[in-house]
């Protein structure tokens, strides 16, 4: 068997692989009945990917959010209100929670309005997914550059090396993570690194989560890289006198690109709920910038008489998960057809 | 393609998901359909603020209190919390104590175990006391004048008997010369020079410096008596030897409290306590919004700690259960501190006070009756001296005044406005919203505050530590007070004379150090006449406002619930707002 996605056997892979349009995981040659083209085994994972409708609609959801999160200002000009803007008019001053029914919700106020201060619910989720999502991905691309970078040394190199980096793994994976960032984050200073207020919190957030993130890929692409060196075509490459760096860069990195690049999708969801609960716990960016897990804790006390200031969050947090697990699913579908779990 | 089991799990989420906004939101949409009258026997609203409702002289059945809180310790000379003080009396007795009426009349101190409020020298500095007749411990054994000695000694055992107020030691033994009972070398441990004990009836008590609030603090539970045998020391807390008319039957901290009546106490010696119930119980539980349920389902009588129903609850409580709540004032200022240190220019504090919104920190606070009425200077109404219509900013308006915020910052140099950081404890979310709302309020005149939160428990290393708030940069402390002792000295002093200023622990947050208000302070110790102390409290008020220091949000008021089966009931300002424990009864 030929790794199925080097470049050099792709031709090979794409015979036996391809062309199976409901039997996922057996070939299945009866669709081979077109003259066979050369086709990259990107394209080959492309065509899957289209053929998977819940990852195609995970997708859909993911770019949605992506450009509301890009365009919010656009958004909330054109549907909202500015997200710090009190509007205590539209609270019963007697309880703190709305005046109109369902937390308030009116044209003027899509997702009603924040008890107590009267805050506009939806622009605040359109903001909040501005910081649940640059949160999530500038973690995740941080823990997949240190993951990757160590994990392919750790397996490359063996021997002491492999030793040492994969204790430093397992001593990673034990610490307590999110009380490490609690109390880091209450003995932060206000400005650091030229950034002041939310900015500090966010860059904080990102390295945290992105240095707690790494070991999980750095593990896997550690044992990617211990079965691809010891390949013929790594071999090979050897014996024609490639260096090191050479066989890491041209022969390694290109096929270990899907494991990561599933790892990455699917370490998305998993930021963005510690981003919330970060926040849910006080950990998260300041007020008054907005963050779903904030406003899901802040909902709390008034669960009983304004459930909808607790279901939206909620809800954005809950599809916003939901989308990108799906949509990395159909990633590592079509990436590596024999996946099973 | 492969369909793994996640999926379907996630398919499942999203339908439970959707099931779950439609129950919860048909769940509070019926909490808008009650709106009927209290259940029967419930007195009205605010039917025990200042005025007795269902008066009764009927003994008998079970008083039970619920509470989220447990004392921080049931040891009289330990215990700090105002609910702990107010629960002592069942089962501690002082030399005066707080007259058993409602509202500003409790504040009248009256003799308890002593025949009169004390005979005060001429210069007074010397408090004589004799002690009434058939005064008994549960044991049937008399109180003697050496056993209100002893545990008023051991507030001075500070490495055993810690957390209680130490007004009675600053008071007394200014300069620490005594060491405690435990570590007292004289045979009856009773060394402490500033206490005499003539004979068993007779108490003399000499102050080295008059303190017109001196009788407050013989009031206090830190002032009751301790019989030397019966001191179990850092133990004593779990099953204090009654002097009251109740005693200690069962304890587990944390979970519940059972009191019986002690049969050796005898009512004609007693002019306050009512002891109408014949069982009092208490029951811990962590969860608020749960107690605040079984409160509203009868399964208990009130909240012991009084802290008023949660926001979860307050609406059904509000709109359904009227006639079971109060709604009294606590004795507390919400308010917002100005460290000079950070913010030194008097005009720029100025701004800040004129650009904030009071009826939105109001709002944030909780409302006008769970929050409280809007706070214009930093004396309760409830002191002598107050006066809640002194309003030298316009807070009363509940609006802000950007024209004259502008002109303050103009006048301070900075036009435009200037950055500043907001402290605030980051385990208080209704703080956190106050701290919003003066953060969106300030931005109107250009003031960019950030929001800092800070750790709750280390409130006494971080602001209560001028250089540790001078390094962070705070310019505005949100935080709250209330008076230890119903006078001017107990609520103001440690919050504004320059000589309570700590390196930690520190209650002064603005570093007021002004010789004027220090001397005033000085005046007002040592008159004896309440009224006249009042006069002198009110001047001390006039220059903290024109300071400039302080941004007082509220006075604040609770939500408490009163179960229909309590008799006897009346918030007493004594108490901070509480029912009078001592006086309560309930229907069989």
């Amino acid at each position: 068997m030929t790794a199925p996605l080097h470049e050099t056997s792709a031709g090979e892979a794409t015979a036996t692989v391809d062309g199976a349009p409901d039997a996922p995981g057996t070939p299945d040659n009866s669709g081979a009945s077109k003259a066979i083209e050369g086709r990259s085994p990107w394209k080959i994972a492309w065509t899957r990917l289209k053929r998977d409708k819940l990852a195609l609609a995970g997708a859909f959801v993911v770019v949605f959010l992506i450009l509301v999160a890009i365009f919010a200002p656009v958004i909330v000009g054109l549907l909202g209100h500015p997200p710090d803007e009190f509007h205590e008019d539209q609270i019963d001053p007697l309880f703190g929670t709305p005046i109109g029914s369902w937390g308030g919700v009116s044209s003027d106020f899509l997702f009603g309005v924040e008890p107590v201060n009267g805050r506009d619910v939806f622009s605040r989720i359109v903001y909040g997914a501005r910081i649940s999502l640059l949160v999530a991905f500038l973690a995740a691309v941080f823990a997949v550059f240190l993951g990757t970078v160590l994990g392919v040394i750790a397996g490359y190199f063996g021997g002491w090396v492999d030793a040492a980096l994969s204790r430093v793994m397992d001593v990673m994976l034990a610490f307590p993570q999110l009380l490490f960032t609690i109390a880091l984050v209450s003995v932060l200073p206000n400005e650091f690194l030229g950034l002041d207020g939310s900015g500090v919190r966010i860059a904080a957030l990102v390295l945290v989560i992105g240095f707690f993130g790494w070991p999980y890929v750095g593990r896997i692409v550690r044992g990617q890289t211990l079965s691809l060196r010891n390949r013929e075509y790594v071999e090979a490459a050897q014996s024609l006198g490639a260096g090191r760096f050479y066989i890491l860069r041209r022969e390694l990195l290109p096929n270990l690109l899907a494991p990561i690049m599933v790892y990455a999708t699917l370490m998305i969801p998993t930021n963005i709920l510690t981003e919330a609960a970060l926040s849910f716990l006080g950990a998260g960016v300041k007020p008054p910038t907005a963050s779903w897990g904030q406003m899901l804790s802040t909902a709390i006390t008034t669960y009983e008489s304004d459930p909808l200031f607790m279901v939206i969050p909620g809800l954005a947090i809950f599809i916003t998960v939901l989308a990108f697990n799906l949509f990395g699913d159909g990633v590592r579908d079509a990436l590596d057809p024999k996946g099973s779990r | 393609m492969l369909k793994s089991s996640q999926r379907r799990i996630a398919a499942g989420a999203l339908l439970a998901a959707a099931t779950m906004v439609v129950t919860t939101a048909c769940g509070g949409g019926s909490g808008d359909n009650g709106g009927g009258k209290g259940k029967a026997g419930a007195a009205g609203f605010n039917a025990a603020v200042n005025k007795v409702a269902n008066a009764s002289d009927k003994k008998g059945g079970e008083l039970k209190f619920i509470g989220s809180q447990e004392a921080d310790n049931w040891d009289p000379q330990r215990g700090y919390y105002g609910f702990v003080w107010d629960f002592a009396r069942y089962y501690t007795r002082q030399l005066v104590t707080f007259k058993a009426e409602p509202g500003a009349a409790s504040t009248e101190l009256v003799p308890d175990l002593a025949t009169d409020a004390g005979k005060v020298s001429d210069d007074g500095l010397t408090y004589t006391f004799t002690l009434k007749d058939g005064i008994t411990w549960e044991d049937g054994k008399p109180i003697t004048s050496k056993d209100i000695k002893y545990g008023i000694e051991r507030i001075w055992a500070q490495d055993v008997i810690s957390g209680g107020p130490i007004y009675l030691q600053q008071v007394l033994d200014p300069k620490g010369e005594y060491k405690g009972p435990y570590k007292d070398t004289a045979a009856d441990k009773l060394g402490l020079k500033a206490i005499e004990t003539p004979d068993d009836k007779t108490i003399i008590f000499k102050l080295p410096v008059a303190n017109g609030d001196f009788l407050q603090m013989l009031a206090m539970p830190a002032a009751s008596p301790v019989r030397q045998d019966k001191d179990t020391k850092a133990k004593y807390g779990l099953k204090p030897f009654s002097s009251g008319p109740y005693k200690w039957e069962s304890y587990t901290p944390n979970k519940s409290i059972k009191l019986v009546r002690n049969d050796k106490w005898d009512a004609k010696t007693d002019t306050v306590r009512k002891a109408l119930p014949d069982r009092i119980s208490v029951t811990f539980t962590t969860n608020a919004d749960d107690m605040d349920n079984r409160l509203v389902e009868g399964e208990y009588d009130l909240d012991i700690n009084a802290t008023g129903v949660g926001a979860a609850a307050r609406q059904k409580v509000l709109q359904q259960h009227k006639d079971n709540v109060d709604n009294p004032q606590t004795g507390f200022i919400r308010y917002a501190v100005f460290p000079q240190t950070v913010i030194p220019n008097i005009e720029c504090r100025k701004a800040i006070i004129y650009a904030a919104d009071s009826k939105s920190l109001q709002t944030a606070r909780g409302g006008p009756q769970a929050g409280g009425d809007i706070a214009s200077n930093m004396l309760p109404p409830a002191l002598k001296g107050a006066d809640a219509k002194y309003d030298p900013y316009g807070k009363l308006a509940g609006a802000p005044d950007l024209a004259k915020a502008k002109e303050a910052l103009k006048k301070c140099g900075k036009p435009d406005g200037f950055k500043t950081t907001i402290a605030v404890r980051n385990n208080k979310k209704i703080e956190i919203a106050t701290a919003e709302s003066l953060q969106q309020s300030l931005k109107a005149v250009g003031i960019d505050a950030q929001i800092d939160q800070f750790d709750g428990a280390q409130t006494s290393g971080i602001i209560g530590s001028p250089k540790v708030v001078k390094e962070k940069g705070y310019g505005i402390i949100i935080m709250g007070w209330g008076a230890d002792f119903p006078t001017g000295q107990g609520f103001l002093q440690p919050l504004v004379d320059g000589r309570f200023i700590l390196q930690s622990g520190n209650n002064n947050f603005s570093e007021l150090n002004d010789k004027a208000v220090n001397g005033l302070f000085d005046q007002a110790l040592k008159e004896t006449d309440p009224t006249k102390a009042g006069e002198l409290y009110k001047q001390i008020n006039t220059k903290v406002s024109e300071a400039a220091v302080y941004l007082p949000f509220t006075h604040e008021k609770n939500i408490i619930w009163r179960s229909s089966r309590l008799t006897n009931v009346y918030t007493a300002d004594a108490y901070n707002g509480r029912y009078d424990y001592a006086s309560l009864g309930v229907v069989k």
